[in-house]
């Protein structure tokens, strides 16, 4: 496939600098991804245009800005194959979605002694919902363990989901092993036990095809920002049935039907779960970073990430006194490679890439009890999205060498 | 840019310290232990002291770092033992200043020693909280043998 990469780069001018006189390879997606030209011209244009409050005036503006926050939940509707609009709540993060699924839900269905079961490679913000969620309710929390490739173990899945199982939470790809989870096989399990399987996308909406249906997932969480959009902006998709279900955790303005001085009533999903005025400029932001995806086509974006990993990974793995977490197979992941230099810490590693120019995370990735299991305190970790391209990954490569090179050297000459 | 302005931040000395570092360890259950995380990474500074007659009679830390952190805690125990503890306070402050870029006395520079070569660090903002990690944690500890 020839891919339209200097069209592409030409929409995301941050990309086009140089930083410590180094050209930009940003390989930090993982954490957030790049807005591109449409994105932030559509949200100007609002305010430029239509800026005005949702679902209260009767007046022209007003009614502009509710058409176009309600089509942005349609696109992001048809952007999961979700059946309606009306099973997506905008939230403002993957955080804020994960929460209000163990507030709103997990309260309603988590008692004394049932199990809530997550792997032990979730992002902390979707492992200290469950954590907290299990405390109140006097559940437990069970850990799904993975194999050494870092892929889940599905005999630990099998053990760990019984019949005490309520909610099986687990990311879609996971931000430091870049695993592509096997989220209809765990939707199955939860299903036959009568639990209920809530996705983290964070790392998967921008890097492949979503299908929420298909997934046969409860709930399905992510952010904005992780696929172009501006922060603050964040989805929960729920099934309707379970939307319908669940209790709001916030009050206030337009999430309400009717209030007298001592009661209340709450319209129907998702308007109950966005109480006050939401971010309208934020939404319009993700209708036209799913518009700018979906021009280029989840599939062939998840291909040519492939390739760049197909060419990133094996280098790594060549790189001698270079660990490398999670699949050694290209296949088996999304864009994310977690790694580490053998006697260096993440943190001088990165600094070094930085004065290279290379932007890539050194930390725990909110993820310390993985961390504690691979018996690291941190790693390094790069990921790609759809605008890098092969300068990037030899940029990486080569400044991982010349790192590598410069401590070698450093203590060789302090022996 | 190339990896030379890494060698402003890495010197000999530094990666000496970290390679060999002084004072690690933990002393008795009879001293005054704090232990500090460096959120943004994970990493876990335990920082032991004992203290005789307003002085320092000993300080050693313990836990897993970047190079600047060891590095910055081994020569904090160098320069920081048989101080009195209200000059110790007054030189963690003096390094807290240096590493965010102000100049500081040539005294407190000297009192430093080693530790007064981490200046460099002012010029890596994001690796100012890995120097400051051992510092803060044995400032926190006098404090509470101060009160
Ligand atoms: C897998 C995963 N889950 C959740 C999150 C949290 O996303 P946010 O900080 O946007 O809420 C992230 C990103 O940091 C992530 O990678």
């Amino acid at each position: 496939m020839s891919w339209p990469i200097n069209e592409i780069r030409a929409d995301f001018p941050i990309l086009d600098q140089r930083i410590n006189e180094e050209r930009l390879a940003y390989l930090d997606n993982a954490a957030t991804m790049q807005s591109p030209l449409p994105v932030t011209r559509a949200v100007d244009a609002y305010y430029a245009t239509t800026h005005s409050n949702v679902h209260r005036g009767v007046y022209t503006l007003s009614n502009q800005a509710t058409a176009a926050y309600e089509g942005a939940r349609q696109k992001v509707a048809t952007f999961l194959n979700a059946a309606s609009a009306n099973d997506i709540v905008f939230t403002r993060s993957t955080t804020e979605s994960l929460n209000l699924v163990a507030c709103g839900f997990g309260d309603l269905v988590v008692h004394a002694g049932d199990e809530i079961v997550i792997s032990v490679a979730e992002h902390h913000s979707n492992l200290i919902p469950w954590q907290q969620l299990a405390a109140r309710a006097g559940a437990t929390l069970k850990y799904i363990e993975l194999k050494t490739d870092g892929t889940f173990d599905m005999t630990s899945a099998a053990a760990q989901i019984t019949s005490k199982t309520k909610i099986v939470a687990v990311a879609q790809v996971g931000n430091v092993m870049g695993a592509i989870n096997p989220v209809t096989a765990l939707a199955q399990m939860a299903h036959q036990v009568g639990a209920y399987l809530v996705v983290d996308g964070a790392q998967a909406v921008s890097h492949l095809p979503v299908d929420v249906q298909q997934l046969d997932a409860d709930f399905y969480a992510f952010s904005g920002h992780k696929m172009g959009a501006p922060t603050g902006i964040g989805v929960l998709y729920g099934k309707p049935a379970l939307l319908e279900q669940m209790d709001p955790v916030q009050y206030g303005g337009e999430m309400i039907s009717q209030v007298t001085r001592t009661t209340a009533t709450w319209k129907a999903a998702p308007l109950k779960f966005e109480a006050g005025t939401p971010n309208i400029s934020g939404a319009i932001g993700l209708g036209a970073a799913i518009d700018y995806l979906q021009q280029y086509g989840l599939a062939n974006i998840q291909t040519y990430e492939h390739e760049l990993m197909a060419s990133l990974l094996p280098q790594l793995l060549a790189l001698p006194g270079v660990t490398v977490y999670g699949p050694t197979d290209p296949a088996l992941r999304g864009g994310v490679v977690a790694f580490n230099i053998d006697g260096l810490h993440p943190h001088d590693a990165a600094t070094g890439l930085d004065l290279l120019g290379v932007e890539v995370r050194a930390g725990h990735h909110c993820a310390q009890p993985l961390m504690q299991d691979l018996g690291v305190s941190a790693t390094a970790r790069a990921s790609v999205a759809l605008y890098n391209n092969q300068t990037d990954i030899d940029q990486l490569i080569d400044g991982i060498k010349q790192v590598k090179e410069f401590f070698l050297h450093e203590s060789r000459s302090n022996e | 840019m190339s990896l030379d302005q890494m060698s402003s931040l890495y010197r000999e000395v530094v990666l000496d310290h970290a390679q060999h570092p002084h004072h690690r360890g933990s002393l008795g259950p009879d001293s005054l232990h704090f232990t500090l995380e460096n959120p943004t990474c994970g990493d876990v500074i335990d920082v032991s002291a004992q203290v005789k007659d307003g002085t320092i009679a000993a300080v050693e830390f313990s836990g897993d770092g970047c190079t600047i952190s060891q590095a910055s805690a081994s020569m904090m125990t160098v320069a920081l033992t048989h101080q009195p503890v209200a000059k110790a306070r007054q030189l963690i402050l003096s390094f807290s200043k240096m590493i965010t870029g102000e100049k500081i006395s040539a005294t407190d520079e000297q009192a430093l020693g080693d530790a007064s070569l981490l200046a460099s660090v002012a010029e890596f903002p994001a690796r100012i909280k890995c120097a400051t990690l051992a510092w803060h944690a044995l400032d926190e500890l006098l404090q509470k043998e101060e009160a």
